[in-house]
């Protein structure tokens, strides 16, 4: 009987424990908006600015709340767990920077069943899994821009070789075919593509690509390395090879990564978006949609602060600006920032 | 017995002659002066720490943490070059040898004192070796312009005509070919491999002994840490990830037997040499990208079923000097 007693007392309790356990976590809900800012992979120096970035706008937005996470390795897998524990968090918004742009639409759709906004920046996700992508840039303008650099430091000819990340990789695959629309242009008739080979992001790999391709075309005079990891390992492999002044690497990098490489002369110019505009836009942005103050719909926009707006295209696309151009005049000066 | 192991190692020699001539008739380039001096400076790692991984393998074990070592060893003295651009060369590979010492025993402590077996110990640690890397390096990379000239300048110097780092690949493998063949505590490993209840009756102390091989490892590896930094001239987190199954691959393909007490220095360089030459010989041979992973995989594989074939006999081996004793003359 009072074993009984006691149960019931225990149960009372309990109730009123979790009562309001759950009361306090609706206030907290009622008050915040936590964003969280998914990247490809921790440890990256173009995600820690984008990062800052975020931080930035979270300063401007009363009452958001930025978490930053991401997988350590840059997988599809790694992303859907971190994923399923912020639908767990009951998260306001997603920011995911994709490592696959179907493997995440799974996930992306439940978080957005319990009413989470998500949207992807950087690598987008497939349109099912989100509100709207924000482009860094538009490809077409990436993939000039690079042409462009290889044109200039080569004088317009020669032949060209294009070292990318994994053989699948969305951003690098799209922006390849940008370039070589570029090329089919009369202005760059002269500038020969004459291999694509995939450094898989990891140095060694990439290094021995830059090698390979130095053996199998002894007339290359640049290599084009849309990714990170594979332009400061060819211009490595241009620099223990003696190469410097007869092949150039040119591509995207972040400039603290580069710095060393364009003052041994490997490197004459580089290219890259301004991340911390990325990761601050895109923080605004997602911020907006969590608090309804825009829809993110197609051929709508969205005011994002100190960049102005966005205007999402028919496809539920955004871009930001054509990729900033980086040399020996002014590396230094950006290398302090990112 | 012996003229067993030297046709293994003999086939496994031609089988490589063959692999090159394929891809010479392919791709002439690859046998140029240029060439070959890339594929025997990039070899100087992996044959390093091949060499090493057999180390562990020969005593029944084996070490998943060698490229978290390397890893977190290359990011402690990229760190420490950024704030003393002039520090000697002496002392950073005094460090890197230091810390990668210091990581080793930790799981030689696992391993041999606290008994937990070495695939669980060295799997727990490459997670958190891989962990602390973030946790010092705050996620940022250490760039080439960063680090001391000294540091990146000394791996690829050239003394007689070789980089410095096939020079000290090539000591280190002295070294261990003299330790596993001609001192005592090299020879007990391949005992304690071979047969541990029989090696503990002989007394044989397989606590000391293992210790001592998951603390070479961590040297060797923390000096290749420094020299993979170096050489690639950039520190990050991801340094060398998955790097520790090349090791084990190169062993395997050199004969040296997952099941212990079997294995040679000779075979171990060779199956290193094996597996460079396929990683530097796919980028010159027009192959998609999608197949590379496949061929290098397959062709590991047809190594490997060429070069056990005929191993079963073998049963159990006491000792390798012993092999006229008549106990292992009737085991085979």
């Amino acid at each position: 009987m009072s074993v009984k007693l006691h149960f019931g007392k225990l149960a009372a309790a309990t109730i009123l424990a979790a009562a309001s356990v759950l009361g306090a976590s609706l206030a907290a809900r009622a008050d915040d908006v936590r964003i969280a800012m998914v990247v490809k992979n921790l440890g990256n120096g173009f995600f820690d600015a984008a990062h800052e970035g975020g931080e930035e706008a979270i300063k401007a937005l009363p009452g958001a709340k930025l978490i930053y996470t991401g997988p350590t390795t840059p997988t599809a897998e790694g992303q859907i767990d971190i994923i399923n524990s912020l639908i767990a968090q009951n998260v306001n918004a997603i920011v995911i920077s994709a490592n696959d742009p179907d493997a995440l639409v799974p996930v992306a759709k439940k978080a957005m069943a319990r009413g989470i906004t998500v949207m992807s920046f950087d690598a987008g996700v497939a349109p099912a899994g989100r509100v709207f992508q924000l482009n860094p840039s538009k490809a077409d303008l990436i993939g000039r821009k690079q042409i462009e650099m290889a044109a200039k430091t080569l004088g317009g000819k020669g032949e060209i070789a294009i070292l990318s990340a994994t053989a699948q990789a969305t951003n690098q695959n799209i922006w390849i075919a940008e370039m070589k629309k570029v090329l089919a242009e009369p202005a760059y008739k002269d500038l020969k593509l004459v291999d694509v080979v995939y450094g898989d992001d990891q140095s060694d790999k990439s290094y021995r690509e830059a090698i390979g391709l130095f053996r199998k075309h002894p007339d290359l005079k640049a290599i084009i390395a849309p990714t990170t990891v594979g332009i400061t390992a060819s211009a490595k492999a241009v620099t223990d090879q003696k190469l410097v002044g007869k092949v150039f690497v040119t591509g995207l990098g972040l400039p603290s990564e580069m710095a060393g490489h364009v003052h041994s002369g490997a490197v004459d110019t580089f290219a890259i978006w301004n991340p911390i505009d990325l990761g601050y836009t895109a923080t605004y942005a997602a911020f907006q949609l969590a608090t309804k103050k825009a829809t993110g719909a197609p051929n709508s926009t969205i005011e994002v602060g100190r960049m102005k707006s966005i205007a999402i295209d028919a496809s539920g696309e955004a871009a930001m600006s054509e990729p900033y151009v980086f040399d020996k005049t002014n590396v230094d000066k950006f290398a302090k920032i990112f | 017995m012996r003229k067993l192991l030297r046709a293994r190692e003999a086939a496994l020699a031609l089988i490589i002659a063959g692999l090159v001539g394929l891809i010479t008739l392919r791709a002439p380039v690859f046998l140029s002066m240029g060439s070959l001096d890339t594929i025997v400076t990039d070899g100087a790692i992996l044959s390093m720490m091949a060499l090493v991984q057999m180390l562990a393998i020969l005593t029944r074990g084996i070490d998943l943490s060698v490229s978290a070592n390397m890893a977190l060893t290359g990011m402690v003295v990229a760190l420490l070059s950024r704030a003393h651009p002039d520090m000697a060369v002496g002392l950073t590979m005094a460090l890197a040898l230091g810390l990668g010492l210091l990581l080793g025993a930790i799981n030689g402590v696992l391993i041999a004192y606290v008994r937990i077996p070495p695939i669980v110990v060295t799997l727990g640690t490459m997670s958190v070796f891989r962990g602390l890397v973030f946790q010092v390096s705050g996620g940022a990379w250490v760039n080439a312009h960063e680090m001391g000239p000294g540091f990146i300048g000394f791996p690829t110097a050239r003394l007689f005509g070789l980089t410095s780092i096939v020079w000290i690949a090539a000591l280190v493998i002295l070294i261990g070919w003299a330790f596993l063949a001609h001192v005592r505590k090299g020879r007990e490993l391949y005992a304690l491999g071979g047969n541990p209840v029989a090696a503990r009756y002989v007394g044989i102390d397989d606590t000391h002994n293992l210790m001592l091989v998951y603390a070479i490892i961590g040297l060797v590896a923390g000096l290749c840490g420094y020299l993979w930094v170096a050489r690639y001239a950039v520190a990050y987190t991801e340094i060398a990830l998955g790097f520790e199954l090349n090791t084990v691959a190169a062993c395997v393909i050199g004969g040296v037997g997952m099941a212990g007490g079997r294995g040679s220095v000779l075979g171990c360089l060779l199956g290193a040499l094996f597996l460079v030459i396929i990683f530097n010989a796919l980028p010159i041979i027009d192959v998609s990208p999608f197949w590379q992973q496949a061929i290098s995989g397959f062709v590991i594989l047809a190594a490997v079923i060429l070069n056990s074939r005929g191993d079963r006999p073998l049963g159990k081996l006491i000792l390798r000097r012993t092999e006229a004793a008549p106990v292992a003359g009737a085991a085979s």
